[in-house]
């Protein structure tokens, strides 16, 4: 009998915290399967959030620190230059990353920092009981937009890789979902060809994951993967949106 | 044909239902009972329908679910 799927050592065996069904979970594991299979488990420094993956550090087998809300580049940024030779990620949420973060990742892209942000964009504040974020589409209900966003009062839903894509510093910009096996397996070669580009030390390299917040939505997991097929995908459309010339021809 | 076994840590499960809804073959479904955590595990209800896909495991958000290609001589 031989495994053909095992639950990647490059997580730890601790049982996490996220709600039953939250893509939280697929997004770690993509992540640690990958640095195993590059041989990197030991050769890695990932920088944790404020937001429901705050306790990343915990279940991600590899060195972490934790950084204010918000605030992941800057100390993704200071590790990475006294380590050129690790590989070093930020891991955060859309309320951390798109709102109180929003200078810190544009001026990392700006100085192309040599580390890679996973930018897990649940179109909420999860951790804080299901706010509007600047990611919540248009008509989304949550605490804060009580009868859906509206254009009018808030804005349209900020596109964050597009708008850092347009950096000359950010060299590899793509946009994945977990909503299905083969969005999951096309999610996990962007992962490797960001950390492959990160080796090179080409730039700043940034994966959005579309992921899920079945309980601040108010869908059961399985429901929330529709909303993701038939709501956010239409207006955050997956696939790569910026790469450097020499992964176009390999 | 080549056959596959599914083994479920029920313990960490949490009933969440994305491996069952992947599945193309039907193989998995809830425990009638709960776990400590008060969920319905996934187990396997089907297991000689299944084709090795990884789709369960793949959607799995809580290291579940490893799957074993039986050989020769396995029982
Ligand atoms: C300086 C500061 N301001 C506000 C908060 C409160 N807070 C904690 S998590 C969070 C937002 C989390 O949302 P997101 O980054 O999208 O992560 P998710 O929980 O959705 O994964 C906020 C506003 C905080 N912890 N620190
Ligand atoms: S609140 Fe939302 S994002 Fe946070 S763990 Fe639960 S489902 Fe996941
Ligand atoms: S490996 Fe494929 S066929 Fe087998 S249980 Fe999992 S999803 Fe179903
Ligand atoms: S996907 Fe994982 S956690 Fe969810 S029901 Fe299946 S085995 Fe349990
Ligand atoms: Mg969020």
């Amino acid at each position: 009998m031989k495994p053909i799927f095992e639950y990647t050592k490059g997580m730890t065996d601790m049982p996490t915290h996220y709600c039953p069904g939250c893509t939280h979970g697929i997004a770690h594991r993509l992540i640690m399967e990958v640095l195993d299979e590059m041989g990197a488990l030991g050769k890695t420094i990932g920088v944790a959030p404020i937001g429901c993956s705050v306790m990343a550090h915990q279940y991600m087998n590899v060195d972490m620190c934790e950084a204010a809300h918000g605030r992941a580049p800057a100390v993704a940024s200071g590790i990475r230059r006294v380590h050129p030779d690790k590989i070093v990620f930020t891991y955060q949420g859309d309320g951390d990353l798109a709102s109180i973060g929003t200078g810190e990742i544009v001026h990392a892209a700006v100085r192309g920092e040599k580390f890679t942000t996973f930018f897990i964009n649940n179109g909420i504040y999860g951790m804080t009981g299901g706010q509007m974020a600047p990611t919540t589409l248009i008509g989304q209900k949550s605490t804060t937009s009580q009868d859906g966003r509206s254009k009018e009062l808030n804005g349209m839903p900020i596109k964050m890789s597009e708008m850092l894509a347009s950096i000359d510093g950010a060299v590899y910009v793509e946009r994945v979902a977990l909503d299905s096996p083969a969005h999951i397996r096309q999610a996990k070669k962007a992962i490797r060809k960001a950390f492959e580009i990160q080796k090179k030390g080409l730039g700043f390299t940034l994966i959005e994951f579309l992921s899920t917040c079945p309980t601040n939505w108010g869908m059961t997991p399985v429901k929330a993967l529709d909303w993701v097929r038939n709501n956010v995908m239409p207006y955050y459309p997956i696939g790569v949106i910026k790469e450097p010339k020499e992964a176009e021809e390999a | 044909m080549r056959s596959f076994k599914l083994v479920f840590r029920a313990d960490r499960c949490k009933g969440c239902e994305l491996c069952r809804n992947a599945c193309p073959k039907g193989v998995i479904g809830m425990a009638p009972q709960v776990n400590a955590k008060g969920y319905h595990p996934a187990c396997a209800v089907n297991q000689e329908a299944c084709i090795g896909c990884q789709s369960c495991a793949l959607m799995c958000p809580d290291g579940v679910i490893t799957i074993y290609q039986l050989e020769e001589g396995d029982q």
